[in-house]
């Protein structure tokens, strides 16, 4: 019983190494049903933990509508709500394919999706493409509007970003989020520095493999205007960085945060696949014109596993910029937010440093002990989704993990440990 | 501890920090007595299955 908590941290210091040895690289866009070889025709992915069509939100019902008539399973968005309900679908965690999904998280065949190789341990993860802001079907919409730009980025956007990136040999993510962070991203709700960076790269590229000059011209506008672009970038990294980390016998690490708008999900390194789930918190933040907070979700999306590998909440420090745009008080706060995440986190990525901390590292590698003794919960930042289907975003703020998740890990962890 | 150091004590404008519950320093906020709250918390909330289990786990 005594050597208990010396091989907790022999674990926990060898899944810190993981994460801190991951060299990811954005190599490729694919269809979906080539990626993922478990994806099944009419199957659905979506973000968070595993949950039936019964308890799902109304912006996850009314994306899982307008997948299906994009995918060509239903005529109507009525016709398809009622499939879903009569169980014509089947629904999976985006976590249960090495793929991950902001907001709602669709991931169905025909999608085009990023793909970022982590080459120091040889995985592979997995994210859909950026739709940019608004009225877009990671946060419920699901009109015409909406299923003609998916049809866009299945049939233009993603077979040219995939020549593109084919041509460059790939492009290393762990520079260019290096560079990000001195400009004042933290990879979540602020990507502006990475997007432009990743653009600057891919330009000539994909000049090179597009010949259609239309086509290029609204592929480079596409991107040019989407300040969010890096950010399933940065998760399908986070979930690649995070895949080689799980599994780690006796570790007491968090490799997975996500969240369904029900409910939200932890897993740990050292127990399994077992998902640890409380219901999510409401995100706290500031509205676009003409919404409040009457007209919130509950928080939802994979993108939580930027936290998992110390970027977005965990980065503020680097992005005073953000802290104003989500309702997070003065700019002045940001690198509190930093250390505060210092609490619950056992080291620090000296890759991935905030100059204005006198370079400190982020803080990588969450303790599920620190986070119930402390009771420091994870910070996120995040997007809001009106709670309606088919609206899309209506702010954008934080949201804390919701500490229960925690409590009921560390007991599951117990018990694999032994301990009681 | 100086013998007349109680004497001064409260004499003089008080310097307080409050290391514990909240409810401590209340009373004297409401006084306009100035207080500087340590942030603090028992360890896992205060929930002693929590606690027990975070005793063995080594945190």
């Amino acid at each position: 019983m005594s050597d208990i908590p010396a091989r907790i941290e022999a674990a926990n210091a060898e899944t810190l190494r993981r994460m801190l040895a991951a060299d990811p690289v954005l190599v490729d866009v694919v269809p979906a049903h080539v990626a993922l070889p478990r994806l099944a025709d009419r199957m659905i992915l979506h973000s968070g933990p595993p949950i039936a069509w019964e308890r799902m939100c109304g912006p996850m019902r009314g994306a899982i509508a307008g997948v299906a008539v994009f995918e060509g399973w239903a005529k109507t968005l009525d016709e398809a709500e009622a499939m879903a309900a009569a169980g014509a679908f089947r629904f999976e965690p985006n976590h249960h394919h090495d793929c991950v999904g902001p907001m709602t998280g669709m991931t169905t065949v025909s999608q085009p999706l990023l793909v970022v190789e982590n080459r120091a341990f040889g995985v592979r993860a997995f994210c859909a493409i950026n739709e940019g802001l608004g009225k877009v079907m990671r946060f419920g919409g699901n009109d015409a509007e909406v299923l003609d730009r998916l049809r866009w980025i299945r049939d233009v956007l993603g077979p040219g970003l995939g020549a593109a990136l084919r041509d460059l040999g790939g492009v290393p993510l762990k520079p260019l989020i290096a560079r990000g962070l001195s400009m004042g991203d933290e990879m979540h709700q602020r990507n502006i520095a990475c997007s432009s960076l990743l653009l600057r790269l891919l330009a000539p590229a994909l000049a090179r493999k597009v010949s259609d000059r239309a086509a290029l011209a609204a592929i480079l506008d596409f991107i040019g205007r989407n300040d969010q672009f890096f950010l399933n970038v940065a998760m399908a990294m986070g979930k690649s960085i995070s895949m080689p980390a799980e599994g780690v016998e006796g570790s007491s690490i968090v490799t997975v945060m996500c969240r369904n708008g029900t409910d939200f999900g932890v897993r740990l390194s050292g127990v399994g696949e077992e998902w640890f789930v409380a219901p999510v918190e409401m995100p706290q933040g500031l509205y676009f014109p003409g919404y409040s907070a009457a007209d919130a979700n509950p928080d939802m999306g994979d993108s939580a596993i930027v936290e998992v590998v110390g970027l977005g909440g965990f980065a503020m420090g680097a992005a005073p910029a953000v802290v104003g745009f989500i309702g997070a008080g003065p700019a002045s706060r940001a690198a509190d937010f930093t250390r505060s995440m210092g609490e619950i986190t056992i080291g620090q990525n000296p890759e991935w440093t905030i100059p204005s901390m006198d370079y400190a590292g982020v803080p990588t590698g969450i303790d599920v002990r620190l986070v119930v003794d402390t009771g420091v919960q994870p910070m996120i930042n995040t997007g809001i989704a009106h709670r309606k289907p088919g609206v899309g975003q209506v702010g954008a703020g934080v949201v804390k993990a919701p500490l229960a998740c925690f409590e009921k890990a560390l007991v599951g962890f117990a018990k694999r440990m032994g301990v009681s | 501890m100086s013998q007349n150091r109680p004497k001064t004590l409260l004499k003089t404008p008080l310097k307080v920090v409050n290391v514990g519950l909240d409810g401590f320093s209340d009373d004297l906020a409401r006084q306009k007595v100035p207080v500087v709250r340590v942030q603090w918390s028992p360890p896992a909330g205060g929930k002693p299955d929590l606690a027990r289990l975070l005793s063995k786990l080594g945190a």
